[in-house]
């Protein structure tokens, strides 16, 4: 059986910085994983280097047994990712109701048609997801005025189109406040169960990543250093010494990020 | 020997005054992210502004240079002008509005230079000490020649120590690589845009100032050069000095040496070369790439709307009105008079023809610039097919948009790999050359004579069918594009201009659908070449120049980007105030100074008019109508910079 996501040896370097050394992982359906590190680990890199927008200069990312490093976005859209990102990236000339159909219509493949109006097409799946993420009522809204907790929950109905078996999410709940941290959290938590999703995210709420992570990989300088459940790497030294300090207890108690 | 040393000495000659207006452009740009399309309008005054302080003053030895300084100085001063009472106060506005403005500028400049110094040449002032020539290995080389050959290292050692040893030229470093940051960093931008456009027009009048004992004046220098100094710009990267210095060099040996080896194709080279680096290094040679994420944030677009009952209203009323129109002319021929009919099929022409270019420009955000090509290369395409295979009208009317999009699918295929004023420039090298093919490429197209003789069949021949022809064709355009627009691909194409990176993660190949939008609106671009070429009778390489390829963007631009009605509303004010204005003796001063007020007035465009407070005081807009009452669109000024 071969995992959903298997990377191995993944390799980058800007110049002379080795961004991302050596960095091996597996993700499973169902499994939300977090990528955790200072400012400068990496973990940026590596995402892109997942999703196509950097190239890898070594090492194999494979999706359900397909190599995939190497491939531009689109393509590895098409494979089953999907993604959210830090800055919410939405189309900003469109309501929110049409941004989900936008993603609907890629994914069947029927960008390229002339002449039926949009208007009508994917309606009903699009009120499905965003009925799901809680949006439904904000579907004839334009996207550039939504509060930005909205704009992430449009961000994931967008990413859900395509019905992905990996998702991943860059800072899922950066630039939210507390309370819609912990909404956003427990509706990705939900999906993910119903859905059998794997998830990669990073995230600098501690708070966040010890309630929702299954499992956390710990990136430092490039490399990894620590990967286990969420006791483990709260135990582990290492992880203490070099990212967190002494600070992970009085962190998860008092919600301050590391950061 | 002696042949090929004094045709090096004469390219590098050649190649000051282009260094010195490309390396102010180049400036300019830098610092302010204008294009400044009055760039040459600023040499073309350099020259005659030193022919008169040289004869106030005196050609002696030391009054000749004192007066050159002097027009250059002058010429900063009309700069700084510009800068303070028109530029000043639209830099919130989009990027291209400024664009449009220094357009208006060049027009007023034409006219004012012609009511001033009048329409004849002037023969440029000799330079004392220098009126002679020197024998080189047995040829002959102007000395004044070598004076200027002297002065582009003189100038760039000059702007390299005021760039590196200056607190100033720090601050002009700093605004170039990241101007945001400049200001944050509590710098007064005003003072710095003010310093830069005086240096920077400075420069283009030394240029033409210099260049008199050479060259003198004349009222074609500005279009003349400007092109020239865009593609040493482009080829040695925009913002470097260096790349300037380098590329104005390799230019001028390009021409020099251009005509004696290739003696009817020196156009085509210099813009070959500009496509080459601009395919291989959009950056050029010594310019480095953009920063992303820090340019200004436009205001978002409202999402898009069918058509409300304004929309409906106005477009039932403009229909009647242009099926009417030939009914009233044969009812009443003494009021609606022939030329009417004239004019309303030259409005229709250049309505399809910008909404063409609005189709990329607006819902694809790809800025042409050189969208004469298409126009130009569907009236060839016809033309061509009616000389060589005596082809009937009806055959021709289709392979000339089949033609334009050919022509678009080959251009297309290397310039949306580009963006932003890249994608622009490559658009507009690629035109110079469909230009300078049909130009110099006496034996097929007949050159600057044009062809002749391309009359509509037997059944359109009369005015009023060829009328109905001409209605039949741009509504049905017009209608087209709009559908596609409002279908998925319309959709798509203003996904990957909101969010290239949303696209992307959600599975469209962008630069495909790009390169079919272009395609769309090459071929509609050439219809609308193939029904001018038809109401004239002939076709000049006129229909393919620069000023094409700008009347169109100024359509777009005045009639609003964001709105799909505004290239209709555009392109009819223009082709209309054109018109209007054509009959008076000064008519590009007025042309230009109602661009001017427009562009200060109405940052928006006229179709933005229906959105603005007074707008909806006048109840020009409805909730319903698509260029949008909704959130978001708000024109004032201050949410231009609100975060995505």
């Amino acid at each position: 059986m071969t995992a959903l996501l298997e990377v191995s040896g993944l390799s980058k370097a800007f110049g002379g910085v080795r961004a991302v050394q050596d960095v091996s992982f597996a993700i499973e359906p169902g499994e939300l994983l977090a990528l955790i590190g200072p400012n400068g680990a990496g973990k940026t890199t590596c995402f892109n280097m997942l999703m196509g927008q950097i190239r890898p200069d070594r090492g194999a990312i494979r999706l359900k047994g397909r190599d995939i490093a190497g491939l531009p976005p689109h393509r590895i859209w098409r494979l089953g990712v999907g993604r959210t990102f830090q800055i919410t990236a939405t189309f900003s000339s469109m309501t929110v109701r049409e941004n989900v159909q936008m993603a609907l219509i890629s994914h069947k493949n029927a960008s390229r048609r002339l002449w039926r109006p949009a208007a009508g097409t994917e309606t009903a799946q699009a009120e499905a997801l965003l009925e799901r993420v809680g949006m439904a009522e904000q579907g004839d809204r334009a996207c550039s005025v939504l509060a930005y907790g909205d704009l992430k929950r449009v961000e994931l109905a967008i990413a859900l189109a395509n019905d992905p078996d990996l998702l991943l999410m860059d800072e899922p709940t950066a630039g939210m406040a507390p309370r819609e941290r912990i909404e956003l959290m427990s509706l990705a938590d939900e999906i993910v169960a119903e859905r059998r999703i794997g998830v990669l995210f990073t995230e600098h709420d501690m708070d966040v990543v010890f309630a929702h992570a299954h499992r956390i990989m710990v990136l430092n300088r490039g490399q990894l250093i620590a990967e286990g459940a969420p006791s483990a790497v709260r135990a582990n030294e290492q992880v203490r010494e070099i990212y967190l300090g002494s600070s992970v207890e009085a962190g998860a108690a008092s919600g301050e990020g590391a950061s | 020997m002696g042949d090929f040393v004094v045709t090096l000495l004469t390219g590098l000659s050649s190649a000051a005054a282009l260094f010195l207006v490309a390396s102010g452009l180049s400036i300019i740009f830098g610092v302010t992210r204008i294009v400044n399309f009055a760039h040459g309008s600023f040499y073309m005054l350099g020259a005659y502004i030193g022919v008169t302080t040289v004869q106030s003053i005196g050609g002696g030895a030391v009054g000749f240079w004192v007066a050159i300084l002097l027009a250059a100085v002058l010429v900063g001063l009309i700069g700084v002008a510009m800068e303070v009472l028109l530029l000043r106060r639209i830099y919130r506005a989009p990027e291209l509005f400024q664009l449009i403005a220094t357009f208006g500028v060049i027009l007023v400049i034409q006219d004012v230079t012609l009511w001033i110094w009048g329409s004849e040449d002037l023969v440029g002032p000799r330079a004392p000490g220098f009126t002679g020539a020197v024998t080189i290995l047995g040829q002959r080389l102007p000395e004044y020649d070598l004076v200027l050959i002297a002065v582009s290292p003189l100038v760039l050692a000059g702007l390299w120590l005021l760039f590196n040893r200056t607190r100033w030229g720090t601050l002009v470093r700093a605004a170039t690589l990241d101007r945001q940051m400049v200001s944050a960093l509590g710098v007064n931008q005003r003072w710095l845009f003010t310093g830069v456009l005086f240096l920077g027009s400075a420069l283009a009048g030394l240029g033409g100032a210099i260049q008199l004992p050479k060259g003198g004046a004349d009222l074609l220098m500005d279009f003349n050069i400007i092109a020239a100094a865009f593609v040493v710009v482009v080829v040695g990267g925009m913002g470097s000095i260096g790349g300037a210095f380098l590329a104005a060099i390799l230019i001028g040996l390009l021409q020099t040496f251009g005509i004696q080896i290739f003696p009817n194709s020196t156009l085509i080279l210099m813009f070959l070369v500009m496509a080459v680096v601009l395919i291989f290094r959009p950056w050029g040679l010594l310019g480095r790439p953009e920063i992303p994420g820090h340019g200004v944030v436009e205001a978002p677009e409202a999402p898009l709307r069918p058509a409300g009952r304004s929309l409906r209203i106005g477009g039932a009323l403009a229909m009647a009105f242009l099926l009417l129109l030939p009914v009233a002319h044969l009812i009443a021929p003494s009021l609606v008079g022939d030329f009417s009919l004239v004019l309303t099929i030259e409005i229709l022409i250049f309505v399809l023809f910008a909404v063409a270019l609005h189709f990329i420009m607006g819902p694809g955000g790809m800025v042409s610039f050189g969208h004469a090509a298409f126009f130009g290369g569907g009236a060839y395409g016809a033309a061509l097919l009616v000389k060589f295979a005596d082809a009937p009208m009806e055959i021709a009317f289709w392979a000339a948009p089949a033609g334009a999009a050919l022509l678009a699918i080959l251009f297309g295929w290397f310039c949306v790999r580009l963006t932003g004023v890249y994608f622009a420039m490559l658009t507009l090298a690629f035109a110079q050359i469909a230009w300078s093919i049909v130009f110099q490429w006496g034996e097929v197209t007949g050159g600057d004579d044009g062809i002749l003789g391309t009359w509509p069949s037997d059944w359109a021949s009369s005015r009023v069918a060829y009328y109905y022809l001409t209605v039949g064709f741009t509504v049905a355009g017009i209608l087209a594009m709009r559908r596609i627009l409002f279908a998925p691909f319309g959709y798509t194409l203003r996904a990957g201009r909101d969010s290239p990176l949303r696209a992307a993660a959600i599975g469209i190949d962008l630069k495909r659908h790009q390169w079919i939008a272009f395609t769309i609106s090459g071929a509609f671009a050439g219809l609308a070449g193939a029904l001018f070429v038809y109401s004239k009778g002939s076709v000049f390489p006129t229909s393919m120049e620069i000023a094409r390829s700008f009347d169109a963007l100024l359509m777009v631009l005045l009639g609003g980007v964001h709105s799909l009605t505004g290239p209709i509303v555009g392109a009819t004010a223009l082709t209309w105030l054109n018109d209007l204005f054509s009959e008076l003796s000064y008519w590009r001063f007025l042309l230009g100074a109602t661009i001017i007020a427009l562009v200060l007035l109405l940052p928006d465009g006229l179709a933005g008019l229906g959105d603005s407070w007074a707008g909806r005081r006048l109840g020009l807009a409805s909730p319903g109508s698509e260029s949008g009452a909704g959130p978001g669109s708000g024109s004032g000024a201050g949410d231009r910079e609100a975060p995505a």
